[in-house]
């Protein structure tokens, strides 16, 4: 090219170069490639799919993990509001199985207010880690913890062994054997928050301490058993993945927005990080820089919650258990300290995220958009470090992401426990 | 030319960018050894990872034996074993604090409590401290 000529081509291709580069990244955006899923993203969201999901194993932890009789047991404990100090408030009070087995609300509403966000309940049996800080390591140790929480249930394990041996005697000894005896035991006695109640407890001879606490760990065990039949079916998501896998049906098609919500999702978002594998969560712990609840102390989340896990009465290791030590993994190589887990909560499945307002662990945001919005934003943690970096997604992708998430929502069922 | 390069530049920042933006599909560097056998960083030992199954599964606690010999292929069967690891690129450690529990002989070593709850790249470091001195191995995975 003669030399006087390379400037004017430089001139011309420039901008040329430049508006090719932004025509190109704009039809990118705008026309998503429909169903052009590569292989490592088709794998990805067969991942993603229910259809991944592998079938429930027994509960090492608990021996009548799929006895349908502590099944149906735990079924009737869950709704008993008798199983409470002010004879108001059952499981169900707050897991309210017409709504997903939560209630709606900020925090949970039991004999008092409590300081954290309900948790749904549906395929939480496939986790390690309970509650939305992990402190109990099975579901019946989960179970217990409300039960003498002097803001959730409020009452005592004493109370609780009279009203199974007034209500359920049948039922419980069928599964679990005799009821101890419970003459002349305080009405309310128990290792709880209650000075009275607590000394009471202590009072009671270690022995029959023994035989009490034996009756509400079943209680726990046959709650959890219920608990463990309660299921995800399949959402559109599952049956586009399933469509895309198979070439299938175009009716389980994604429109424009949903489709690019997915792939912001599984790329830009990082959001599959952790909300991974079928039921879309991680089971793990991740500080991602939730402000503070108004009313709602800064809460350290897994710091404290791993601690209480070890400490546990109602642990793997405990026992009251069933396991075996080789069993009680998931406690023995826990991380157990480390500036990573201050202010860390569990990732929540994201299944059915969008009838499950407000979000966070004290229901810190009220819709999907806000959740999006923090997530694009990625401010400071009011305590230790959030793991999030800003996303940069224009509106518009937020948007889209946000309509992806509303195709999660599928049926909740209680299936039968395997005979 | 200059306009080419300029062209070539640009399309590549693009690409940079997408590739940037896209952390789940973030390629780990080009030259990592994912070889599951690797001498130490000052070449006092050999070592051999032997997930137990088939594969390394995503979210589950499992175990590793890990074959342990120094440079001249002498297995090490009396040797403390710390255990490290994590995800370069996203700045984080293994969810779990897995242990070397137990010493199987002939140079093998039970590794208890791995588990890795994402997708991608992923570290595992041992530092080995036996009768041959104290030294690191580092191992690649891809998830």
């Amino acid at each position: 090219m003669p030399r006087r000529l390379l400037p004017r081509f430089v001139a011309i291709m420039m901008p040329v170069s430049v508006l090719i580069v932004s025509v190109a990244a704009f039809i990118g955006r705008a026309l998503p490639a429909r169903s052009g899923w590569t292989t490592d993203e088709r794998a990805l969201l067969r991942s993603l799919s229910l259809a991944s999901l592998e079938p429930l194993e027994p509960d090492p932890t608990n021996h009548y993990s799929d006895d349908a009789r502590a099944a149906a047991l735990g079924r009737a404990l869950f709704f008993d509001t008798r199983l409470s100090g002010n004879g108001k408030v059952a499981c169900a009070t707050c897991h309210v199985p017409a709504q997903d087995f939560q209630d709606g609300t900020p925090l949970g509403h039991g004999v008092g207010v409590t300081g954290r966000r309900t948790m749904p309940i549906a395929g939480t049996a496939h986790g390690a880690w309970f509650f939305w800080d992990g402190r109990a390591d099975s579901q019946w140790g989960q179970a217990l913890g409300p039960l003498e929480s002097a803001v959730e249930h409020g009452g005592t394990r004493t109370q609780y062994a009279r009203v199974v041996a007034s209500q359920y005697r049948e039922e419980y000894t069928k599964v679990f054997g005799a009821i101890p005896d419970l003459s002349g035991l305080p009405a309310q006695a128990g290792p709880v928050a209650d000075s009275l109640w607590r000394a009471a407890w202590q009072r009671i001879a270690p022995t029959r301490r023994e035989d009490i606490s034996r009756v509400y760990a079943n209680i726990g065990k046959a709650i959890a058993a219920y608990e463990r039949t309660i299921q995800f079916e399949p959402s559109r998501f599952d049956r586009y993945v399933n469509a895309v896998l198979t070439n299938g049906s175009t009716a389980d098609a994604f429109s424009a927005d949903e489709e690019a919500g997915l792939r912001i999702f599984i790329g830009k978002g990082s959001c599959a990080n952790c909300h991974n594998g079928a039921l879309l969560t991680d089971d793990h712990f991740h500080n991602t820089g939730i402000p503070a609840a108004a009313g709602v102390a800064v809460d350290s989340g897994r710091a404290v919650g791993v601690r209480s896990a070890l400490n546990g009465e109602f642990t793997c290791v405990s026992r009251f258990s069933d396991a075996k030590p080789d069993d009680c993994e998931e406690l023995r190589f826990a991380t157990t300290d480390g500036p990573e887990l201050l202010h860390a909560f569990k990732t929540p499945s994201l299944r059915n995220v969008s009838g499950r307002a407000p979000y966070m662990d004290a229901g810190q945001f009220r819709t999907l958009e806000q959740v999006v919005d923090h997530y694009n934003a990625a401010p400071r943690s009011p305590l230790g470090r959030t793991e999030l970096k800003p996303l940069r997604l224009s509106a518009r992708e937020q948007a889209q992401l946000v309509a992806f998430l509303k195709t999660l929502s599928g049926p909740t069922i209680a299936v039968s426990p395997r005979p | 030319m200059f306009a080419l390069r300029v062209l070539i530049e640009l399309v590549l920042l693009a690409v940079t960018m997408t590739l940037n933006g896209c952390m789940l599909f973030m390629k780990p560097p080009a030259d990592l050894d994912y070889s599951r056998t690797r001498t130490s960083a000052a070449g006092v030992y050999r070592a051999t990872i032997e997930p137990q199954g088939d594969s390394i599964p995503q979210g589950k606690l499992h175990r590793w034996t890990l074959h342990l010999e120094t440079a001249a292929g002498a297995p090490v069967d009396s040797a403390v074993i710390a255990v490290d690891g994590g995800m370069p690129q996203h700045g984080h450690g293994l969810p779990t604090k897995p242990r070397a529990t137990r010493d199987l002989g002939n140079g093998d070593h039970l590794i208890e409590g791995m588990k890795f709850n994402m997708g991608g790249w992923w570290v595992v470091k041992f530092r080995v401290n036996a009768a041959q001195g104290t030294d690191s191995l580092v191992f690649n995975l891809k998830l």
